[in-house]
């Protein structure tokens, strides 16, 4: 699809890089003038997305994560969150609130916020290969915001 | 994260961003204090929090569960909008009280 910006970033899966991501989006997506429920919304999704790669993809290693967000036409804010680890085994399940196979440091509300928070997401897995969620939210042009 | 004592009351003010990078050791230092104190009831004072993600539900909820070991409750007081908005989706409301951040104009 045609793009009026976009953005790449790569990082390794260290708790330390979930602030530095969630703060990244949320500048680059302040050129569509969001409000700051808006910016709330999307940074607390990428938080999400991002937090999971460090979590459940790669629990025993540091591995590769890759953010990547565009502008689409229509004031939409495209993001895509990648990871090369070991996947969801299965995602319905893994997208039901409460599901989670963290411990008591998990709520299983990751996906569940992720959905409530945008307007798009979808989520694409392999077992052993990686996990991709692809998120899209229409910011509110100022004009129309109340 | 500060915190004070009051006939019974364990005031912890938590601040900053909660998110998983940080929430371990909030979750541990909670869980010192109620150890330590054992009040009768517990109060997250949420006013100088100014992100959080579903790392924090997490923390109430374990801090909840570790009141009613002991028989105590919990409340969540000066709540902003965005950890409202996530404590909320997550249905927290319905098992514990959350006092809003009053509104500033
Ligand atoms: N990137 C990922 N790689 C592997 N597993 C994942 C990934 N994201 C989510 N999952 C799986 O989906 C479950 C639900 O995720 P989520 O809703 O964010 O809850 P939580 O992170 O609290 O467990 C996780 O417990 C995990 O099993
Ligand atoms: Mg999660």
């Amino acid at each position: 699809m045609k793009y009026e910006n976009y953005m790449n970033l790569e990082f390794p899966s260290k708790s330390a890089n979930e602030a530095f991501a969630r703060a990244a989006v949320a500048s680059f997506a302040a050129q569509l003038d969001p409000n700051l429920d808006e910016l709330g919304d999307i940074k607390t999704a990428v938080s999400e997305a991002v937090t999971n790669c460090i979590v459940h993809a790669y629990p025993d290693e540091i591995g590769t994560i890759v953010l990547k967000a565009r502008i689409l036409p229509g004031n939409v804010l495209d993001i895509v969150i990648k990871d090369k680890g070991c996947g969801i085994e299965d995602i319905a399940k893994a997208r039901e609130p409460m599901f989670s196979t963290g411990g008591e440091e998990r709520s299983g509300m990751g996906f569940t916020i992720m959905e409530s928070f945008m307007h798009e997401v979808k989520v694409n897995s392999q077992r052993g290969k990686g996990t991709t969620v692809h998120m899209r939210r229409r910011i509110v042009r100022r004009g129309d915001k109340s | 994260m500060t915190s004070f004592l009051q006939d019974k009351q364990l005031t912890i003010a938590l601040t900053g961003e909660i998110d998983h990078h940080s929430a371990k050791k909030t979750m541990q230092q909670i869980g010192e204090k109620i150890d330590l104190y054992l009040p009768n009831l517990c109060i997250l004072d949420f006013k100088a929090v100014n992100f959080m993600d579903s790392s924090g539900i997490a923390i109430v909820i374990n801090t909840l569960r570790r009141m009613r070991e002991i028989g105590g409750q919990i409340k969540l007081s000066n709540v902003p909008p965005q950890p409202l908005k996530v404590l909320k989706t997550a249905g927290v409301e319905r098992i514990t009280s959350i006092e809003p951040r009053e509104v500033m104009i």
